[in-house]
């Protein structure tokens, strides 16, 4: 078994597709890598955040006189300490982002949305000393009525959390506030015409709970102020820039005025696209003068940071008895937490898109309630739509007595299939991971008692967006590679492989850096399952800059024409054949480059398009205690299109990641609260993720499915393992007790309580 | 503010320090030290990434209090490897791709070592249950596992 | 400011009820730190003296004695499970007490530690209440022995008065023929708070017929219980399956859960049936094989 690669053809690469050594990765098993906690600065202070007891209440007033009479205190900030910033729409990124509310959710101002949100930070001479003087802000808090759940969020009578939201995307604009933020949609066809030709209708509602991305490292960042106004920061995030734009606009700072230096960062999954600390510990600097260090516990990582929305999702299908889709219907509430901004819409966008559906629609509701504010979590938004379109999909499989992979690759998109959210796919490879589960041993092998198997696909759209890369030869025909983009599962070995393969040199001679702002052009941020195709592309072209460069330089040498020069393998070669000339390498070249107009190098800004989609398809097999509700996951294969691996290594180690995210988000995690709107269990032991011992080896099979739009056929493969996990697994479970599984966690207690009752 | 004055061996060198009571070795490490490769994942011994031998037992260093170490030997990340050779374990994490963010590999090191110093010839399920106690997020586990099994077999072949 | 916290680390028994004493119930006893840590951290404790009793010898010790086996408080787990002598008499203690958290928890964790923090899901606390252990404790008014099932009071409470601790525990050298097995639940196949935790030690006589049996139960209530309906269903049987769901029977009635977190009230109940039958059944092979 392990892990497996289907070419589908033909270019033979000399780098891409090898497996070497990651360059960052003598630092990272020896502990001398820096993550974001581990920086300390000369006069550094420690700081500490001070966050609400309640889950809703008004603010009357802050008094922090205590705080700051206490010797060691240098400062103290609330939100006077920041602008008010109106409420401005960036449409910038891969979702909208409204910088008032992430300002408010960085610090309150007239309200506390959720326990943990941060009410005031404190900066002073010992970590005791902070938390001390944290003690001893006075809040004058009026508690409100306060809500968790969408559905209750969703009723008239709810606590409303924003006096000012009206829900958009509905006519008439509602007379009332409300907690429903957004509604969106997508029609595709018309479904009352699709739904009477079904032969078959499957309708159910699928519930999942909020989970967090559970990075390993706490949040972290250490900021300075210079007295010229120049604040730099040191923070584990996904992407350097963007907090640079964010802090800018939420401390009313030039951008210029701010240089964001890069840690290593200790997982994100899209939790750290955003900033938590980074505009308090500048503020706490400029107003004390002194380097400010703030650090997350893991406490205030789970109450006070992202997770994803929990979710309700109506998902109804129709199909012909011999398994034609006509039509599909979705519902979508997901939970926003504190202020708008669910991924709903993307799972809207995404639930259906591995199928070609004549009649389609998805309504999807954004809905904010007294939790923290959502962050992106992997493939935003796909995974809790997935869970209901493909348990679905199981289910009607079982109803017509079909192959649940069959019935798929009956109805499976392809190149020319129109998807509910517009486009119409170019060169995909779904159909192909559905051909390859299919011949997997791991379908036909047999099972014993109490034991099921679950098969899901997934879908996600992978993004390009603005990136740069240079590329600079150095004198000894060494070459750096610089980026802007932090590394968060092994790009920086891509990197240096694309550079590398283009260049036609070894990938050992090949360095490659991570700029911090002031370093690299800008950079959209390590995500979206961006970096290898979008950073990548950039990379690729600075690199061919780079060759263009050595044929010019070498033609010098010949005193030839450029066009005269062809670059191979890492040399010049002259196609002018009056006289021998031995081929130059990229290290003559180089080392002669004094002569022929200076240093090499080549810089590229672009704004990657062609991002080509991903799909998935997963089997899982699992065992369940009858007497005690215990699933065990007894096998696992992850199937993929990936376009082209470059490392193939890093791409099957993307796949298992995510699908063990997706396998503790179907069995044990979820968040819990008191009846006060407190959050049970912030720590790791009762937020229950994945230990070693609690999954087996996670088989890979990488569809290598080109996609056009990129030069070595890249396509982002990051988020799609963590979309059919959920269906996997619950699929799995359903086929095991005969029991269909529609709300997750499938948590032991819950499981046995359906058993009892079934009377097993 | 009573502090300890601690005499200890940290990787094989003598160290001294001053520390609270309340102070973690973990603490100490980090800050004292200026030994940053232990991390602090949790604070609750539920996450191994603070992992060190204390006396060449295996511990969360979260769990230990500063004034603990007196007169004991710590081992830490950064002295798992022999001067400039990687340790095999260290080399196999690498050849075998069993890192992505890389914040749990010191964590799982050094607990992998341990494991190692006491069954070399480990079986995948006694492997996994010995690292029950770190938790990666990027993984999966598999090829982490993998990479220790793999540099056990090495082991054994040197040994 | 917050005062200071004094950290002392006596080599005696006496020196170290003279501490505890002295400070006038600020000061907590350390063995291996694993639930005082956190409670420390998680500002849920302040004592003004930490007693760190590991440098204690009585307290580290694992001897076999004429009366059995007898364990120092601050033994950790590692160093327990790698007693073969030990495991062989008690493979249920052992298996309990190695459950507590990870490889890295069972360097330090301690049985003293695991009983005197009076967790109801406390694992260890179930296999040494069915062993029939007894608390050796020493105080300012001298030493006395305690059975197990008296320490643990209501949660995070003990019976011992102010000054006392737990220097060791005694394990009775039990009849030929006699074995124990401990189960919890967890949702995970590590690193969870037990939901149930059942404890099953029998003796059988020549003939294979049970002649004594306790059964104890952790997580179901405010404490871990004896559950002596469920040991006398086993007594004069063959331990069958009518006696196993008698035994069964009674695990489930004598459960007073609560709903938390972890479990719901009817799960926990009904798996305390399902584990005490189970650790039955297993202690009965072990027996069966001796």
């Amino acid at each position: 078994m392990g892990n497996e690669k289907l070419h589908l053809d033909t270019h033979q690469f000399k780098v891409v597709g090898t497996r070497p050594v990651r360059p960052d990765g003598v630092d990272k098993v020896t502990g001398r890598a820096a993550f974001g906690a581990d920086f300390t600065l000369p006069g550094m202070l420690c700081g500490q955040v001070v966050r609400s007891p309640h889950a809703h209440a008004r603010i009357r007033g802050i008094d922090t006189s205590a705080a700051l009479a206490l010797p060691g205190v240098r400062a103290v900030v609330t939100a006077a300490d920041l602008p008010d910033l109106p409420s401005e729409v960036s449409t910038g990124g891969e979702s909208p982002i409204n910088f008032r509310y992430v300002s408010l959710n960085v610090i309150a101002r007239d309200k506390v949305l959720y326990e943990g949100h941060a009410v005031a930070a404190v900066a002073a001479t010992s970590p005791a000393i902070a938390a001390a003087a944290a003690a001893l802000v006075e809040v004058d808090y009026e508690v409100l009525p306060h809500v968790i759940d969408v559905l209750d969020a969703m009723r008239e009578d709810a606590p409303v959390l924003h006096e000012d939201l009206y829900t958009s995307g509905v006519e008439p604009k509602p007379a009332q506030a409300s907690n429903v933020a957004a509604r969106t949609g997508f029609t595709l066809g018309d479904t009352a015409q699709g739904f009477a030709e079904a032969d078959i209708v499957v309708e159910r509602e699928y519930s999942t709970a909020a989970v967090h991305q559970g990075y390993i490292e706490p949040h972290a960042a250490v900021a300075s102020y210079a007295a010229d106004g120049m604040a730099t920061i040191w923070c584990s995030s996904q992407g350097q820039f963007m907090v640079r734009e964010f802090c800018a606009k939420l401390l009313g700072m030039d951008v210029g005025n701010i240089r964001v230096i890069p840690a290593e960062i200790g997982g994100g999954f899209g939790g750290k696209t955003t900033v938590y600390l980074e505009p308090l510990a500048v503020a706490l600097a400029r107003k004390s003068g002194r380097p400010v260090k703030l650090v997350m516990t893991r406490g205030e990582v789970f109450r006070a940071t992202g997770p994803t929305s929990g979710s309700h999702v109506r998902v109804k299908i129709g199909a012909k008895k011999d398994g034609t889709l006509v039509a599909g219907e979705m519902v979508l509430k997901y939970q926003a937490g504190a202020f708008p901004g669910s991924p709903a819409t993307l799972g809207g966008m995404t639930g259906f898109a591995p199928y070609d559906i004549p009649h389609a629609t998805a309504e999807c509701w954004d809905v904010v309630s007294n939790r923290p504010k959502c962050a992106a979590y992997r493939a935003p938004g796909a995974p809790m739509a997935a869970f209901g379109v493909e348990s679905a999909l199981d289910e009607l499989a079982q109803l017509l007595g079909m192959d649940p992979i069959e019935l798929r690759l009956k109805n499976a998109a392809k190149e020319g299939t129109r998807t509910l959210y517009g486009p119409k796919f170019l060169r995909i490879g779904y159909a192909e991971t559905l051909a390859a589960a299919h011949a997997h041993p791991h379908w036909s092998a047999p099972l014993g008692p109490n034991q099921g198997r679950g098969v899901a696909s997934g879908f996600w759209f992978n993004i390009g967006g603005p990136s740069s890369a240079a590329v600079h030869v150095n004198e000894d025909g060494t070459v750096e590679v610089v980026t802007g983009n932090p590394d968060i599962g092994g790009s920086r070995a891509s990197m240096a492989m694309m550079a590398a393969e283009v260049l036609g040199i070894e990938v050992g001679k090949v360095r490659p850096m991570i700029g911090d702002t002031g370093q690299i052009a800008y950079s959209f941020l390590t995500g979206g399952s961006r970096v290898t195709f979008a950073t990548g592309k950039a990379v690729i072209e600075a690199s061919e800059a780079v060759v263009a460069q050595l044929r010019a330089r070498a033609a010098k040498l010949w005193k030839v024409e450029a066009g005269e020069v062809e670059w191979r393998d890492g040399h010049a070669h002259c196609t002018k054949t009056d006289e021998a000339r031995e081929p130059l390498s990229l290290r003559q070249i180089a080392h002669s480059a004094g002569k022929t107009g200076g240093p090499i190098s080549g810089a590229v800004s672009i704004n990657a398009a062609g991002a080509g989609p991903g799909f998935g398809t997963h089997l899982c097999d699992v065992e369940v205690d009858p007497e005690t509700g215990h699933v065990t996951v007894l096998r696992y294969t992850a199937i993929q299109d990936v376009g082209r691996a470059i490392h193939p290594a890093y791409v099957e180690g993307q796949l298992q990641g995510g699908a063990a995210q997706g396998i503790g988000w179907a069995l044990n995690e979820e968040y819990v609260y008191d009846a006060q709107g407190r959050l049970q269990n912030a720590g790791f032991l009762d937020y229950r993720m994945p230990v070693c011992s609690d999954l087996p080896m996670i088989d890979t099979v990488l569809v290598e499915v080109p996609n056009p739009g990129h030069p070595f056929g890249v396509r982002g493969v990051g988020e799609v393992p963590i979309v059919p996990p959920l269906a996997a697994v619950a699929n799995a479970v359903s086929r095991a007790v005969g029991l269909r599984q529609t709300q997750l966690p499938i948590s032991p207690p819950r499981l046995l309580a359906q058993l009892d009752s079934k009377g097993r | 503010m009573n502090k300890h004055h601690v005499t200890a061996t940290v990787n094989g060198e003598p160290v001294e320090y001053l520390c609270e009571t309340e102070a973690t070795l973990l603490d100490v490490l980090r800050d004292r030290l200026g030994l940053t490769g232990s991390k602090e994942g949790c604070g609750t011994g539920d996450c191994g990434a603070c992992s060190v031998l204390l006396d060449g037992r295996l511990v969360c260093s979260c769990l230990v209090l500063g004034v603990e170490a007196e007169g004991r030997q710590v081992t830490t990340i950064e002295g798992v490897a022999n001067g400039g050779e990687l340790h095999p374990l260290q080399q196999q994490f690498l050849d075998d791709a069993a890192l992505q963010c890389g914040i749990c590999t010191p964590g799982f090191i050094v607990a992998a070592k341990a494991l190692l110093d006491h069954n070399p010839n480990p079986t995948e399920t006694e492997v996994r249950y010995w690292l029950a106690g770190n938790l990666c997020r990027c993984t999966g586990y598999d090829k982490i596992v993998r990479a220790v099994m793999n540099a056990a077999a090495k082991m054994r072949e040197e040994a | 400011m917050m005062e200071a916290i004094e950290y002392a680390k006596p080599n005696n028994i006496d020196e170290a009820v003279r501490c505890l004493s002295g400070a006038g119930g600020g000061a907590r006893v350390m063995a291996g730190g694993t639930d005082l840590l956190v409670q420390l951290r998680g500002g849920h404790v302040r004592p003004r003296l930490i007693v760190d009793i590991k440098g204690i010898a009585e307290l580290r010790r694992i001897d076999l004695t004429a009366d059995g086996f007898r364990v120092g408080a601050a033994v950790a787990g590692a160093e327990l499970g790698a007693h073969a002598a030990f495991a062989r008499a008690w493979p249920g203690v052992v298996e309990a007490f190695q459950l507590i958290g990870s490889t890295q928890i069972q360097g330090r964790a301690s049985l003293g530690g695991n009983l005197c923090n009076a967790s109801p899901a406390a694992d260890s606390v179930p296999a040494l209440i069915a062993a029939g252990a007894r608390c050796t404790v020493a105080g300012p008014a001298g030493t006395r022995s305690v059975a197990v099932e008296e320490i643990c009071t209501a949660p995070g409470r003990t019976s011992l008065a102010p000054g006392e601790f737990v220097v060791d525990f005694l394990f009775p050298t039990p009849p030929a023929r006699s074995a124990d097995a401990y189960l919890r639940f967890i949702p995970r196949t590590e690193m969870d708070i037990a939901v149930v935790g059942a404890a099953v030690s029998l003796t059988l006589d020549a003939d294979g017929r049970c002649v004594t049996a306790r059964v104890a139960l952790g997580a179901v209530a405010p404490r871990a219980l004896l559950v002596p309906a469920a040991g006398a269903a086993l007594v004069g049987t063959f331990v069958d399956d009518a006696a196993l769901e008698k035994l069964a029977a009674a695990a489930r009635a004598a459960c007073a859960p609560i709903d938390d977190k972890r479990g719901t009230i009817e799960f926990r109940t009904r798996v305390a049936g399902v584990l005490a039958r189970r650790a039955a059944k297993i202690a009965l092979e072990r027996a069966r094989g001796l």
